[in-house]
């Protein structure tokens, strides 16, 4: 069947934020469907929060509104908008459920429009715990016994009757959100509880555990027609009871025979038949491995992480077939893209192997329980191609960056056999190095299996790979051509043999190039070579037949490098930068290859450079394929922290840098030049000294005065960074530090305490151009990424902004920029500060060139190669405002990590953002926190107030504004004391310590609406703030954790008027 | 123990032996599937044929008696990039390395399995030989190579003797089977619908068939026939051809695949060919063209019915492959025959055209 003709315009929603469980596939997703839509000739009216986003640009959709992703302003921009259809399976969770109370509110019946794909009965069959059951039971499939309550006692009752362990899944929540594996009553009461709360229903699962069994997923798609195809297969390393998320995933299965296999096959394609899903569908399969027993754990009927990871193993672009499947295209009548020859009604055959691995924030959470469960945890996942399960993961754990190179922990070196086998019980990120650990001590995979379930044909891998580290020590230097070849063709990184071997990294790739043994690249084509394919997507092997040889152009080839896996403080927004500069690059005539190993993102789509390389990110696989492409030149300012490392690498490859040399972004890093490039310019900057040792530390802290900044330099997202007020933080924080091995110095700083105000730049060599001054509502003291980020500034004066302007000038021109600038400087007793300068992209380069409609990745691009800003047409210096205000508010996953305090503080901890854009600024304000969820309390509302002492004084006039606002204040002692004083009417709490009921009560009691709790200095988990903030989380009670926060929250309560929100199309800015 | 692979064009594989280490000359033809290399090595289709799997890890489930689709493995050689030292499956009974090696079978892994699919697919299925000599003639094995031709094979895989499977529960109708290299997944798709299945050897006459079964001192009438895959070229059947247009002059219900596909084809009149290096896998779409929708279905073939050549007023094409739009499907005039080229019997490969057999039971007169 062709197209549906009655469909013209389409209203497209995105998944918002990215959270935990919910990251850049959807923005991926998101925008191949929405060139697929234009493709057909349909107008896309697209909406989503999140400004960092591909798909909320001009080129993605005619019609873009980044606005909060609920009822009310989706409702306006249907009213405003008019679309025919909405196509609800694209953005996540989210996404789906907005669409689904659209329609239930009759919203959707009431502009006439349409829900495209999968019709809402099947949705909410395939999404409705109890529908979805019963609709299983009638095609005979075997779901896991369970069942559906709406209190705590009704679950404990079921819990009972079917024995413990239970499995807690609560309905409609991201990612597992609030589920969890019970083993007694307390904790099923603590879990469900939770769930309960959580869910959008008040549902929660209670399940029988089948923690153990094999997890088993399936890609599968249906169309109208009624055909049904798999796209993937894909078997989770750890069995079920890890969220698949979380899991190490093996494409395709690798221990199921053809039976068992196609039984599990047969039942997805039933199910997306019985659901009657239009578009793609995830099926997830528990196995049991002892016999052909199985269970369905569930069922998405959308786009997901998983068809990410599908699309990108396969080479099979999910989302693009499931639009126009949406469209009323039938699969047969849609090509293969990779082929060009066949259709999409097909399933892709491999030959090679896929791997997996999440990105886990633990390095970046200290504190935070690794303990792996049902609950997701993980921000971002790498994955690896080969035609090797072991050369897969080996590639795999060198993408993760994570100072790992190889299937081996080096702290857990030092452990005894005993020990180790007693960890192996755990069930966390590193069960993988522990498993490994374990057969390396000898330990039997029989033993390893029983405890960890994990398969043994996974074990084997294991051994095979351990087998291998041990011949290679056992060659006592120059290993055998045989040796080699074989270690290489498991992907072992030349820096890992030549440890084994106690040889030069540069050595051992001399050896192995003498011997002949040098990579060559694969293709991915969908079909296993039996047809021809269009597409240069490749991995690399050691195999003889080099498929990325040949079919060269007389363009000047770019490498440009991606981001890797996403984690907090290195977000999507590094993937909207590289794609735009692949884009930029193209239009101008260049051939572009790009390397990158993160499923999830559009940057790893096989469309978007010319030649696509998934690899990891570290300078010898890059320098195999700068040795295969020898490109003319590189970009690494688009790819985050992750590029830019590898810049120095490629120049003494001789591959040159385009814009901004590797020795310019040393300069801005290496503390001593960059302090004598600021004198020359002379701008000043807090004091500060470099250091290594917790003495020079110690000495340095009381040389400058307290407080100061203690941070790691070259480290992302300010990770590490704590402001320390007296000796004893110091020492702590520089254990903490030195824990992991540190190349660089770390820095100590003189904290001044004042408005922060960031700004981008692009400079020529001789001209600047700043899109826009931005300034953050959190005083110095909060990480960039966690302020909430204004634009236009407010507070800055013209004069401070000549400084600013002047100093990024002159800054730029002393260190060679060629290109991007991003520079915090901190205005502090009516004196511009430098804080810090990063000669690369930032994460509000996306935000500003949408508010400001200046491309700036564009501009930065062809500056690169050489042209003037002064020719460009968006002129020189600062760009001229815009008429709308635009705040850029941080969100957070802490609902998903147990043990992370919420306290904001130098180190980042949010995983995404969202804009509010308004003619006002507290109206822009209060979009923002609605897109961030976050609701200020109404009249009769109430907040817990409980602040450190340095914050008392302002406090007094926040809690004043929300009384006035008709709220109930309640406050600790302290705090009730100081506020009492002044007038402000407060109903005193008892503290964490002081009988019940107390604060942790009322916000266990659901009665509190939001709670500001200013956390006291230092890293300590057990103080009463600590359990309050989390107490807020846990019991999804806002909380706000800077004085500044909380007075943004009020402006947005006394000044911003919800009635009055306009939804703004930003194309038309 | 290295061992080389040596094709008919002159490329050259080398790579370690992993199963009979004599010499051995057969076809080489590439499958795409991911799973079920037993049931492929004992599918009597790959007679005389060397499979090359194109998923490199091979092995991984180990080998167990139930997924055999016939008495034994019927390959000549497989060639692997990876193979499993251990398979690991709750099923498992034996690795696949020492199955090669119990069988004859002869083997070779460690070979750029997708350089090798690319040449098969770009110059066609072509002979190889794979030894484990060290030293050998190329213009000795050119000429092994450029003798060998996949002949007699039915004649070889076919059972001896007629052989009669009781249906899984009751009576319902009794299916003669034609033998050319039958996998067992046939025998059993027709059991479980309530039939009793009586497989024949190759040669058997048509007349023998249409005498029906003997049932003590009467002979009952068989409800159906159907023509099995098989081996090989199927021009070179011509006595069996002649056999099966009898079977097609009785008004017995008939149902066809794979090779019985073609020779009922060739006894109708139409022609067949050889295909550049066929269809071997699990991923193949075809069209029912009357039900209007796509399935999956499982392939094994080298030759193909010329859709030209197919005589309208005896039969339709029924089903074509949606990526090259070859023959896949013919519904005969004559009442209650249709023949297709995939394997709705599967194992392995996708299950979904099973219904065919459903349409086939129908064929013989609904629910008795």
């Amino acid at each position: 069947m062709p197209k549906d003709p009655n469909i013209k315009k389409v209203l497209v929603l995105g998944s918002g934020p990215i959270v935990i469980g919910q990251a850049a596939e959807f923005d991926y997703a998101g925008t191949q469907a929405c060139r697929a839509l234009k493709e057909e000739g349909v107008e896309v009216v697209l909406v989503n929060s999140n400004p960092a986003t591909i798909m909320t640009d001009k080129d993605i959709a005619d019609h873009v509104y980044i606005e909060p992703l609920n009822v009310d302003s989706v409702t306006q921009i249907i009213q405003m908008e008019r679309p025919d259809s909405v196509l609800p399976t694209l953005g996540g969770q989210t996404g789906l459920n907005l669409a689904m109370a659209l329609h239930e509110n009759g919203t959707l019946a009431k502009y006439g429009v349409r829900l495209l794909g999968t019709s809402p009965e099947s949705i909410h069959k395939a999404e409705d715990r109890q529908g979805f059951k019963d609709c299983m039971e009638s095609i005979g499939q075997p779901c896991v016994v369970s069942d559906v309550v709406e209190s705590v006692d009704a679950a404990a009752a079921f819990a009972q009757s079917i024995g413990y362990p239970v499995i807690v899944r609560p309905a409609y929540t991201l990612g597992g959100t609030g589920g969890g594996i019970a083993y007694d009553e307390p904790s099923l009461r603590e879990i469900a509880d939770r769930g309960i709360h959580l869910s959008r229903v008040g549902q929660v699962l209670i399940e029988r555990c089948i923690a153990g069994w094999k997890e088993i997923e399936f890609e599968v798609m249906r169309d109208s027609a009624g055909n049904v195809i798999q796209i993937c297969s894909m078997e989770n390393l750890d069995p079920v009871g890890v969220h698949t998320g979380d899991s190490i995933v093996v494409a395709p299965t690798q221990t199921l025979a053809n039976r068992e296999y196609q039984m599990l096959r047969s039942a997805a394609l039933d199910i997306i038949t019985a659901l009657g899903i239009e578009g793609g569908c995830n099926c997830q399969f528990a196995l049991n491995p002892d016999s052909y027993e199985y269970a369905v754990i569930e069922v998405n009927p959308r786009v997901s992480r998983s068809s990410a990871l599908a699309s990108k193993a396969t080479g099979y672009p999910i989302a693009k077939v499931a639009a126009k499947i949406a469209l009323g295209f039938t699969l047969d009548e849609i090509p293969n893209a990779v082929t060009g020859k066949t259709t999409a009604c097909f399933e892709p055959t491999l030959d090679y192997c896929v791997l997996k691995i999440p990105r886990l924030p633990f390095d970046k959470f200290t504190t935070a329980s690794r303990t792996l469960g049902t609950q997701m945890k993980a921000t971002g996942e790498v994955m690896a191609i080969a035609n090797s399960f072991e050369g897969a993961l080996m590639k795999a754990i060198r993408s993760l960056e994570l100072n790992v190179r190889a299937l081996r922990l080096p702290k857990l070196d030092d452990l005894y056999t005993d020990e180790i086998e007693d960890l192996l019980v755990n069930v966390d990120d590193e069960r993988l190095f522990v498993v490994a650990e374990a057969i390396r001590r000898g330990v039997s995979p029989q033993k390893i299996n029983s405890i960890t379930k994990m398969d043994l044909w996974f074990l084997d891998r294991f051994k095979k790979i351990i087998d291998m580290e041990q011949a290679l020590i056992l060659c006592k230097g120059e290993p055998d051509a045989d040796a080699l070849r074989r270690a290489k063709e498991m992907c072992f990184a030349d820096s890992y043999i030549g440890w084994l071997c106690q040889m030069e990294q540069k050595d051992v790739k001399a050896l192995r190039e003498r011997y002949g043994i040098v990579p060559s690249f694969k293709m991915v084509d969908t079909c296993a070579a039996e047809f021809d394919a269009e597409t240069p997507y490749y991995y690399s092997s050691y195999d003889g037949e080099n498929e990325a040889e040949g079919g060269d152009t007389d363009r000047k080839k770019v490498l440009v490098l991606g981001s890797g896996p996403i984690r907090i403080g290195q977000g999507i927004e590094f993937d909207y930068c590289s794609v735009h500069s692949v884009w930029a690059l193209r239009r101008l005539g260049y051939e572009t290859i790009i390397v990158n190993n993160n499923p999830e993102t559009v940057s790893t789509d096989f469309d978007v450079a010319d030649k696509l390389y998934f690899e990891p990110l570290t300078a010898e696989d890059v320098q195999n394929i700068v040795e295969q492409e020898k490109p003319w030149g590189a970009v690494v300012q688009f790819g985050g922290q992750t590029a830019i490392k590898l810049a120095k690498a490629l120049t003494e490859m001789g591959v040159p840098i385009l814009g901004t040399s590797s020795d310019g972004v040393d300069a801005a890093e290496d503390r001593e030049r960059f302090d004598e490039i600021l004198n020359q310019c002379g701008i000043p900057r807090a004091k500060g000294r470099t250091v290594f040792t917790t003495e020079e530390a110690l000495r340095a802290a009381n040389e400058v005065g307290y407080p100061v900044l203690v941070r790691p330099s070259y480290v992302l997202g300010g990770q590490g960074m704590e402001i320390a007020y007296n000796d004893r933080n110091i020492t702590d924080f520089m254990r903490i530090i030195n824990q992991t091995v540190q190349e660089h110095p770390i820095l100590i700083d003189k904290y001044l305490m004042g408005r922060e105000v960031e700004v981008d730049g692009v400079f020529d060599g001789e001209d600047l151009l700043i899109p826009g001054v931005m300034e953050h509502v959190e005083r110095a003291g909060v990480h960039s990424g966690d302020s909430i980020s204004v634009y236009p500034s407010i507070h800055v004066e013209d004069q401070h902004k000549k400084t600013i302007e002047r100093y990024t000038h002159d800054l730029a021109k002393a260190l060679g920029v060629i290109g991007l600038i991003n520079i915090q400087f901190i205005i502090y007793d009516d004196k511009v500060y430098v804080i810090e300068v990063n000669p690369r992209s930032s994460r509000t380069i996306p935000y500003i060139s949408k508010v400001t409609g200046v491309p700036i990745i564009d501009l930065a691009t062809k500056v690169m190669l050489g042209q003037k800003l002064r020719d460009l047409g968006y002129g020189t210096g600062i760009y001229k405002e815009a008429d709308y205000f635009a705040v850029k508010m941080p969100v957070f996953s802490f609902e998903k990590l147990a043990d992370v305090d919420t306290g904001l503080g130098p180190e980042m901890k949010s995983t995404g953002e969202v804009l509010g854009i308004a003619e006002s600024f507290p109206q822009a304000l209060l979009k923002a926190f609605k897109g961030a969820n976050m609701r200020a309390p109404k009249k009769g509302g109430r907040i817990i107030l409980t602040v450190k002492d340095e914050d008392k004084g302002e406090a007094i006039g926040i809690a004043r504004g929300f009384a006035d606002q008709g709220v109930e204040i309640l406050a600790t002692e302290g705090t009730c004391r100081t506020l009492a004083e002044a007038g402000v009417p407060c109903t005193a709490v008892a503290r964490v310590s002081e009988g019940h009921p107390n604060i942790m009560d009322m916000i266990a009691s659901g009665t509190i609406d939001l709670v500001i709790n200013t956390p006291t200095r230092g890293r300590r988990q057990n103080t009463d703030g600590f359990k309050i903030r989390r107490a807020a989380v846990e019991h999804s009670v806002g909380c706000v954790t800077s004085i500044d926060t909380a007075r943004a929250l009020l402006t947005a309560r006394q000044q911003g008027r919800s009635r009055d929100l306009q939804a703004v199309d930003v194309t038309r800015i | 123990m290295k061992a080389t692979l040596i094709l008919a064009n002159g490329a050259v594989f080398q790579g370690d032996s992993i199963g009979a280490m004599e010499d051995r000359v057969c076809e080489m033809v590439f499958n795409t599937s991911m799973t079920g290399y037993q049931e492929i090595l004992t599918d009597p289709s790959y007679a005389g044929q060397g499979v090359v799997m194109s998923y490199p890890l091979m092995g991984n489930y180990g080998v167990n008696h139930e997924d055999n689709e016939s008495r034994r493995p019927w390959a000549e050689a497989l060639v692997v990039r990876h193979l499993s030292p251990v398979g690991s499956n709750f099923r498992c009974e034996g690795s696949l390395g020492d199955y090669l090696r119990q069988h004859n079978i002869v083997g070779i892994q460690g070979v750029d399995t997708r350089a090798l699919t690319k040449l098969l697919r770009s110059q066609g299925t072509m002979n190889g030989m794979i030894t484990c000599a060290e030293h050998f003639h190329v213009r000795e094995v050119m000429d092994k190579l450029a003798q060998y031709r996949v002949s007699g094979t039915v004649e070889r895989v076919t059972r001896r003797e007629p052989q009669v499977y009781a249906p899984d529960g009751d009576l319902n109708y009794r299916v003669a089977l034609m033998d050319y290299g039958v996998k067992q997944n046939m025998v059993e798709c027709l059991r479980k619908r309530g039939c009793e299945v009586t497989v024949f050897p190759a040669h058997t006459p048509a007349a023998e068939l249409l005498r029906g079964e003997r049932v003590g001192d009467r002979c009952v009438p068989y409800d159906g026939v159907m023509l099995s895959n098989g081996p090989g070229d199927p021009a070179d059947n011509v006595d069996i051809i002649r056999e099966v247009r009898s079977l097609y002059e009785s008004s017995l219900p008939l149902f066809a695949v794979c090779l019985g596909h073609q020779l009922l084809a060739l006894a109708t009149g139409a022609k067949t060919h050889k295909m550049t290096f066929g269809h071997r896998g699990g991923n193949h779409p075809v069209k029912d063209l009357e039900a209007g929708r796509c399935f999956i279905t499982s392939q094994n073939h080298g030759y193909v019915v010329d859709g030209d050549s197919v005589d309208p007023a005896v039969a339709q094409v029924s089903h074509v492959n949606v990526n090259d739009g070859t023959v896949e499907g013919l519904k005969y005039s004559r009442p209650n025959c249709f023949t297709v080229q995939f394997h709705p019997e599967a194992s392995p490969g996708p299950e979904d055209t099973e219904y065919l057999f459903d349409r086939f039971i129908a064929s013989m007169g609904g629910e008795q």
